[in-house]
């Protein structure tokens, strides 16, 4: 009902100067799928000494800290105890899944400033397999973090808030369920070539159709997995990485947007604000959709991967059902998409960004086996969190695109 | 006392009327209920009675076993005075909820709390 907002915010004479100043040096996840007798600590630190062995450093090196948790609102604190660091800039802002997309910005200011020397970023969940797990969670969130105006609707969320974007995309532009599936397909074709990947079993259009409904029209299948996991990467400035263990992977752009937070405040369900943080990442880095090899986009549900591959640039608004059907984001298809098999079909302990980033780290580097795309060059990582609330997207690239 | 704006807007509905804010700065009606304006930023809202006239935006089947009440309705409903909320249209199957049907607001009670719902607006005679 309101009009889409508006930023004035010019990325391009703002951001540019810091493009390609940062790297990623170290990736590494932990314990993705189920990780019985794990808890969410054990996976971050796990994850974030395999990032920093990655990098070629110790943990003695970081002295930066991006992180945040679903339940624990003041998590930058017992993480800095467990890994015994004494960081210099740290940063727990906590917007859902968009999460560690979000805190690069802010920590490659802090890099070029001379506030820290290394930033790591992390994250842990073991929401599947602990005993206060998703279920518990969004319980105690309900009273943690009222939405007064939506729960005595009893809205399943977040579910139900994209089957409401999803219901009004179809409604608007003619997008398919069949269409909607494509995206769960391609996701499972891809997970099928990544031995990570939790479900890999053949998946098609009618299983997807067919499956159990949740909130119309989405099914089970439309849904992103529940499983455990841990992700971390590690920052340094660009000439510091360049000395480092790993092939250097430079940020070249990355930007935040965030409209509101409740489904029913969102000014247009089928407009994002990745709209924004995606044109605003493409302005500082200097590159358009066009540009990019890959797209590592949070796929949440179905609607999600259509949403964002629209608000990105790579098709006009309401062509993204005609953009992922007949494979369009499968492999061999138009655009690499996902190729890990994304939240639907690779990992999802209750905030995927990471592990966006970190997939989109292992095709840059050329290290993704069986997957691995032959043109890995450029890549755009975007991440979504609350119920279409928060949108952060990053541009990534390969030395020869600074 | 001064009552926080959602504490205002439940007693309203406890008693049994469905009140949105409206801003005499800007003019635009608010909803959710707020401390300020988000369109001027105003302060001083004013609470007024809406028409309770709305349009489906978007509708969603959630699905639930019968024994626990079977599926039902989460409908997003534009308002005739321009704001969005979310509520339930009653009175036909939740899968039979169409984008664009009219509806009319009143207030129901549950568990002695208010509650905005949502019947269809039968069609008149003529075009529409």
């Amino acid at each position: 009902m309101s009009r889409i907002p508006q930023s004035l915010f010019d990325a391009a004479a703002v951001n540019r100067p810091l493009r390609g100043r940062v790297a990623i040096a170290g990736a590494a996840t932990y314990g993705c799928g189920e990780a019985p007798g794990m808890d969410d600590m054990t996976l971050l630190v796990r994850a974030a000494q395999a990032a920093v062995q990655d990098a070629g450093l110790s943990m003695q090196d970081i002295d930066g800290l991006a992180t945040c948790s679903v339940n624990a609102s003041m998590w930058t604190m017992p993480v800095i105890e467990h890994l015994g660091i004494n960081p210099t800039y740290v940063d727990g802002t906590m917007i859902g899944g968009s999460s560690f997309i979000a805190h690069l910005l802010p920590a490659m200011r802090a890099l070029e400033a001379g506030q820290c020397k290394a930033v790591l970023v992390c994250y842990g969940s073991a929401q599947r397999s602990a005993t206060f797990g998703r279920k518990e969670s969004v319980a105690a969130r309900r009273f943690l973090d009222p939405q007064p105006y939506e729960f005595p609707y009893e809205p399943v969320l977040p579910v139900t808030a994209y089957a409401l974007a999803a219901a009004r995309h179809m409604h608007e532009f003619g997008t398919t369920r069949a269409q909607l599936a494509e995206v769960a397909v391609a996701a499972r074709a891809w997970a099928q070539m990544n031995p990570e990947a939790f479900m890999r079993d053949p998946l098609t259009i009618e299983d997807v159709l067919g499956a159990r409904p949740i909130a119309s029209p989405l099914t089970v299948r439309d849904c992103c997995l529940v499983t455990d996991g841990g992700g971390a990467i590690v920052l340094t400035r660009a000439d510091r990485a360049r000395d480092l263990a790993r092939p250097p992977v430079y940020v070249l752009g990355n930007a935040t947007a965030i409209w509101n937070r409740q489904i029913s405040c969102m000014p247009d369900l089928t407009t994002t604000s990745a709209a924004q943080s995606g044109a605003q990442a493409f302005a500082m880095a200097g590159l358009k959709a066009a540009d990019m090899d890959m797209a590592q986009v949070y796929d949440a549900f179905t609607i999600n991967t259509i949403l964002f591959l629209e608000d990105l640039g790579f098709c006009a608004k309401g062509e993204g059902g005609a953009f992922v059907a007949k494979g369009g984001i499968a492999p061999g298809g138009r655009l690499a998409v996902n190729t890990n098999g994304g939240g639907l079909s690779c990992v999802h302990p209750g905030m995927y960004g990471i592990f966006a980033l970190i997939e989109a780290v292992r095709q840059l580097r050329g290290e993704a086996g069986a997957r691995q795309l032959k043109q890995h060059r450029t890549a755009v990582v975007h991440g979504n969190g609350g119920t279409l609330s928060s949108q952060s997207t990053a541009i990534l690239g390969t030395a020869e695109t600074l | 006392m001064h009552l926080s704006a959602q504490t205002h807007y439940q007693a309203e509905l406890d008693a049994g009327r469905f009140c949105i804010q409206h801003c005499p700065q800007c003019q635009h009606h608010v909803f959710t209920p707020r401390e300020l304006c988000p369109h001027c930023g105003a302060g001083g809202l004013r609470w007024v009675r809406p028409s309770g006239l709305g349009t489906v935006y978007s509708t969603s089947t959630i699905a639930r076993k019968a024994d626990a009440g079977g599926s039902y309705n989460v409908a997003l409903i534009d308002l005739h005075e321009g704001v969005r909320m979310m509520s339930r249209v009653e009175g036909l199957a939740p899968e039979d909820v169409r984008i664009g049907q009219r509806v009319q607001a009143h207030v129901a009670q549950k568990d002695g709390r208010g509650l905005v719902l949502f019947t269809p607006v039968q069609a008149q005679g003529g075009a529409a």
